[in-house]
């Protein structure tokens, strides 16, 4: 009997090398898995007709293009949308054996933390169902959570992949910008988007980044990237961690999450690590206005290609113009509409200067803040999220309430920076995150020091309710 | 920051967003409140800042100036609404222009 609650996928790789478990039998215990608690839980948008690869099975983010399979990234304008190529990275999963489980909700267009805003319904959260998994991808994070998915893609523009991770207990890394190809996905905002992997534990993450990390000649963008190493390490010995006091002392962070953060502040010193206090004064006092000018920007540009000629919904209404104007209007839900507005605002004459050129000028400002506390450190520790999971519906209505779950993750992504979630302890029987923040292309640091971190807390990412 | 209904109107035209009386009404009052929020951005004096459009350091990524292979057209046709021997089919766009 396959456990695919406690199950990690380095260990289900073990089982298949050993021919103790078929790739058939693994697969199948999956899909049984997702008949029994899929229902409540609505981390899946499709499901894939049988397995196509002899691996550790995979759920992917529905923002990911995947030949065949139907990709709507959550939103009603791409429903019955069927890629005709791969993304890159979904080919590069392929060529590595893992078949596809199925596809995983989103908040629509990745568009915010909670997977409310899904077209198709929110998910639920695996630890208590009337709570969020987080967004954009609450889908992936609460399929890992929940034993539907050994390990899952997701995509983080702001926080989409840690701050989910964060709120479902389990790992999230979203990498270096450029590490990662963004060919054939969903683009919500093209210098802030990137692909990660979604996992149990950190080695299964460095695992599965290793799958998908590295040049692309079909993404300009993308780099060079480190070989990666599978960490081992227990201790802490020579790292730096730096703890910086605006993004631990945020208005906003609940006590319970500052306790349980600062318990593994001070396990760090206790595992070999030097520990010091830096600030980013204002790269987390900016990061949210900074970020909500730049991302929304861009997405008005790239979602203007939904205009009902090549793909996805048209709605019919006199001539061209009427069409396109129509057709987005019924085909966007209300987050969409609110970014694009807000981004075609701060781009219009007049306001240009002030909206977004001066954003891009405080993005410059976030990432000199990070360089120089990277001369000091090797790593910056924090909680991912302010709070743990919320219920559903609690910040439906209110937009900016919404946009504020991502306070901590935000600044780092602006300044291309990976970041790693890992779970650090409970709070009023939720899962705490913690987010550790490394220099451009340190992946192998954050492996490092999350997985000794993770072995020293012996975090349960099993939820307690289905134990 | 208080955003008129003209404004919101006239960014809704500029979206390609036919929105309804209620929509109007509804993102009007969000955005003024968003972009209450965002406006901190200039409290800042960044008179000397150079901007950020990328986060890389990357330029002049090439390839070779040769053919490479293309999606086949009925690939590429795959997923419209309508098309005609071949190609896209929209509605008529010639008339009125939408007012900008």
């Amino acid at each position: 009997m396959i456990d695919t609650l406690r199950l990690t996928a380095e260990d289900a790789m073990g089982l298949l090398e050993r021919g103790e478990v078929s790739p058939r039998e693994l697969w199948d215990a999956y899909r049984a898995a997702i008949e029994e608690r899929d229902r409540e839980l609505h981390c899946y948008l499709s499901l894939a007709d049988g397995p196509n690869g002899e691996g550790v099975p995979i759920a992917l983010k529905d923002v990911i293009g995947t030949k065949g399979v139907e990709t709507t990234a959550g939103s009603k304008i791409l429903k019955g949308y069927v890629p005709v190529y791969d993304s890159t990275v979904a080919a590069r999963v392929k060529e590595a054996g893992l078949p596809l489980l199925g596809k995983t909700n989103t908040d629509e267009f990745a568009m915010g933390s909670s997977t409310e805003n899904s077209a198709f319904g929110p998910s639920h959260n695996p630890w208590d169902p009337t709570r969020v998994p987080g967004g954009s991808g609450g889908g992936s994070a609460a399929a890992v959570a929940a034993g539907l998915a050994p390990w899952a893609l997701g995509s983080d523009t702001g926080g989409s992949i840690k701050q989910p991770a964060a709120l479902c207990g389990i790992v999230g890394l979203r990498p270096t910008y450029g590490t990662v190809s963004r060919y054939g996905i969903v683009a919500f905002a093209s210098s802030l988007d990137q692909v990660g992997p979604t996992t149990k534990t950190v080695r299964d993450c460095a695992l599965l980044y290793r799958v998908i990390a590295g040049r692309d000649p079909m993404d300009s963008t993308t780099a060079e990237t480190p070989p990666v190493e599978l960490p081992a390490a227990e201790d802490l010995k020579g790292v730096r961690v730096g703890v910086p006091r605006e993004l631990n002392e945020a208005e906003g962070i609940e006590p319970g999450v500052r306790q349980a953060v600062e318990r593994t502040i001070e396990l760090c010193r206790a595992l070999g690590a030097e520990v010091g206090e830096t600030s980013l004064p204002r790269s987390v006092d900016y990061g949210l206005a900074c970020y909500y000018l730049i991302a929304p920007a861009e997405a008005s540009s790239n979602l203007a290609r939904y205009d009902g000629v090549r793909y996805g919904l048209r709605v019919t209404n006199g001539g061209y113009h009427g069409m396109v104007e129509r057709t987005r209007d019924e085909g966007f839900g209300d987050e969409p509409k609110r970014r694009i507005m807000l981004g075609a605002y701060a781009l219009s004459a007049g306001y240009y200067e002030a909206f977004y050129g001066q954003a891009q000028k405080v993005r410059t400002v976030i990432a000199d803040e990070h360089r120089a506390a990277f001369e000091r450190f090797d790593v910056l520790i924090s909680p991912t999220s302010p709070t743990v999971a919320f219920p559903l519906g609690a910040k439906a209505q209110d937009p900016l309430a919404m946009y504020l779950s991502d306070l901590l993750t935000i600044p780092s992504c602006m300044a291309g920076l990976p970041g790693l979630n890992i779970p650090c302890g409970l709070s009023e029987g939720l899962p705490v995150g913690l987010q550790l923040v490394g220099p451009q292309f340190a992946e192998n640091t954050l492996f490092r020091v999350g997985h000794a971190l993770e072995r020293a807390l012996e975090f349960d990412y099993v939820p307690e309710r289905l134990r | 920051m208080a955003i008129t209904r003209a404004q919101v109107e006239h960014v809704a035209r500029l979206a390609h967003l036919a929105l309804t009386d209620e929509e109007l009404d509804r993102f009007g009052d969000q955005l003024g409140a968003i972009l209450d929020a965002v406006g901190k951005v200039s409290e800042l004096d960044l008179t000397d800042v150079e901007p950020t459009s990328h986060p890389l350091d990357l330029a002049n990524v090439w390839r070779e100036d040769e053919p490479q292979p293309s999606l086949p057209r009925e690939e590429a046709l795959a997923n419209a609404p309508e098309t005609e021997r071949g190609f896209f089919k929209v509605p008529p766009a010639l008339g009125p222009e939408p007012d900008l």
